[in-house]
């Protein structure tokens, strides 16, 4: 407790000086096993990787993979954000690539250990996040839209107007329930950036969502897919892997990205600092890329694969499906969401807590 | 010789009272105190950048709770949390009541079912209730039923996201919080105290009220406070069945924690909580002190 005397020191040194208290909590019991130089730790989404891809790299590589699961980017960030508990890959979505970038969490990556990087298509390698690719490559990526159920809903409410200006579908509708997803929507809607970190405009998009918001149902903390599976809402603001996974069950649902433009995600592998097997990640990264590996991984998840060669064995309802890949068009108006500061991020989250409390 | 052995003896029964009493103390000191201790120092820090923070000893993150936005959270906390508290109470009451009347081998059934559910996840208890009480969910099946053979008709009731499925929820899941306090101090409640009473001549009504009520007071005080206070801190609840202004203040102090990534704030806020709910306890305890004197 002698760091106690001191006035100022940063959260890292308050740490050890606090012993092994908050670092014990946050480390995950299976790392403890996974230790030495043929073993890889990786920290992925869960349900995010080919049923057999872990024991086809073993029985090419020989290394173990050992798997550990995160379910959203801020538990990702909060485990690392204390120093890196002992991963060797993770997968952040694209804004939180760049936070870990500035909060130098991050190790470049080896360009010459990755050879199948040219598998990447040339689009993914220009990317505002991460400038010039140095940290880290694409792994899967999409969009978020509006899941609807058809035989409820007049066409295609190919619109944000439905879910975000208009009382047609009262008590019918179901948004997103984090800031950035929900005032991002209402700043397309309004013909403004994705990114707006502007404080005027946040706040005509906070009085857009109070106006709205007898329309709507519920804030839903990422199962609006299963709100609209069980009739629960015919609109739901979604991810589109999450309403492709309810239109296999349910051919009355569908999904389309609103004209105004929307939010296109990327979930990327990088490198923490710290890894205890950089080599083993590099190997792992690569393969990944590889045209089979990747072509599995798209055939059991389902996502967009960024990864041409892997495309290219794909069959053809899933090249050509537009809940995977929107056409050219739509994705112009899409944008990529980057992290937009701290200052903003407080201004999103306080007009949100009004949005809730109004 | 006899000093000898006093003395021996006073040393055997400090390393039994080390013993027993260290381990519980460490564990207390390093899992309790000490992550409180934490939480206070954040709550008068800064965050420098995205993930330094700075212990600056500032009020900065109290003057911000402060804010009306904030205060409004808590009270709507507060008012969830006291409804939840007094519904179990009145629920808890009959059924308590019941269980002491019923035969001895019948009751160790009723307390065993009363514990069943703890053996079930939180969560999974909470969308077991979200399938009940859904537009096309059980309970809204079985009034269409029953309207349909009374040729009635019916439009499902919208039982959840608002309030009321917040609270129902709650009672849900604390209802035996409260039943187990009180169902022990009923349960080694003197009868013949009761009997003195009516042989004096009370009507049942009176016993309850002089004899049985006042005694039992501090197990229903113990039920109250094991309800309102996870009530008062619950997260997943409103979060899973609330509506769009389900938000409670727990919810907004996860936030800070996870996407607003300003733990100070968070911590301000946890310990604004903690301070209000001991507030709270403390003026309970006076006011019931001063009735009894």
């Amino acid at each position: 407790m002698t760091t106690f005397k001191n006035k100022r020191f940063s959260r890292r040194g308050f740490l050890a000086g606090t012993g092994m208290l908050a670092a014990g909590i946050s480390l995950p019991s299976s790392l403890l096993k996974a230790s030495g130089s043929s073993t890889l730790n990786f920290y992925n989404w869960d349900t995010y990787i080919g049923e057999t891809t872990l024991s086809d790299f073993k029985s090419s590589s020989g290394i173990d993979v050992k798997m550990d699961l995160f379910s959203d980017n801020d538990e990702l960030f909060g485990k690392l954000r204390a120093g890196n508990p002992g991963y060797d890959l993770i997968v952040p979505s694209s804004d939180f690539v760049e936070r870990m970038i500035i909060a130098d969490m991050l190790s470049p990556l080896d360009n010459n250990a990755i050879p199948n990087r040219v598998n990447v298509e040339p689009t993914f390698l220009e990317v505002g996040f991460d400038p010039g690719r140095r940290y880290s490559l694409p792994y899967m990526w999409g969009t978020m839209g509006i899941g609807y159920r058809k035989s409820k809903v007049d066409g295609t409410p190919d619109s944000w107007k439905w879910l975000l200006d208009s009382s047609k579908y009262r008590g019918k509708i179901a948004l997103l329930s984090e800031a950035g997803d929900v005032l991002g929507a209402a700043f397309k809607y309004m013909g403004h950036p994705l990114n707006t970190t502007d404080p005027k405009i946040i706040t005509q998009a906070e009085q857009l969502l109070i106006k709205q918001k007898p329309n709507i149902k519920v804030f839903a903390p990422d199962n609006g897919q299963d709100l609209l599976l069980s009739g629960e809402v015919d609109l739901a603001m979604e991810w589109n892997g999450d309403i492709l996974q309810v239109m296999e069950e349910d051919p009355d649902i569908s999904y389309v990205v609103p004209k105004e433009g929307s939010v296109v995600w990327e979930d990327a592998l990088a490198i923490p600092k710290g890894a205890p097997n950089p080599k083993n990640a590099h190997k792992f990264i690569n393969f990944l890329l590889g045209a089979e590996a990747g072509a599995a991984i798209a055939e059991f998840i389902q996502y967009a694969t960024p990864n041409v060669a892997a495309k290219k064995l794909m069959p053809e309802e899933y090249k050509n499906n537009p809940a995977i890949f929107p056409s050219d068009t739509t994705l112009k108006s899409c944008e990529a969401s980057i992290y937009k500061g701290e200052e903003a991020v407080r201004l999103y989250d306080e007009a949100w807590t009004r949005v809730l409390a109004a | 010789m006899l000093s000898d052995r006093f003395r021996a003896k006073n040393e055997n029964s400090r390393k039994v009272f080390l013993v027993t009493f260290l381990p519980p103390t460490i564990w207390l000191i390093l899992f309790l105190f000490a992550p409180v201790l934490i939480i206070v120092v954040y709550s008068f820090s800064q965050k420098v950048g995205l993930i330094n923070i700075e212990v600056n000893w500032v009020m900065d993150n109290y003057w911000r709770a402060a804010d009306p936005l904030y205060l409004k959270i808590f009270a709507k906390s507060f008012y969830i949390a006291g409804t939840t508290t007094f519904l179990c109470l009145v629920i808890s009451f009959p059924v308590v009541l019941a269980i002491t009347k019923i035969r001895q081998n019948w009751k160790l059934i009723i307390l065993v079912l009363l514990m069943l559910p703890f053996w079930i996840n939180l969560l999974i208890r909470t969308y077991a209730l979200i399938a009940v009480l859904r537009t096309r969910g059980f309970l809204n099946s079985g009034f269409e039923w029953i309207a349909a053979h009374l040729g009635l008709r019916f439009e499902p009731v919208q039982f959840l996201y608002n309030d009321t499925a917040i609270i129902i929820g709650l009672v849900y899941i604390h209802l035996p919080f409260m039943i187990l306090p009180i169902y022990a101090g009923l349960e080694g409640f003197d009868e013949t105290l009761k009997q003195a009473a009516e042989d004096l001549g009370s009507s049942s009504m009176q016993v309850y009220r002089h004899i049985v009520f006042p005694l039992i007071r501090p197990s229903v005080f113990a039920g109250c406070m094991l309800v309102f206070i996870p009530a008062l801190g619950s997260y997943l609840t409103p979060e899973l069945l609330g509506g769009t202004d389900g938000q409670l203040i727990a919810n907004v102090i996860e936030r800070q924690f996870k996407h607003a990534n300003d733990w100070p704030f968070g911590a301000a806020l946890s310990m604004v909580l903690i301070y209000v709910t001991c507030g709270v306890i403390a003026v309970w305890l006076l006011v019931a002190k001063r009735k009894k004197s």
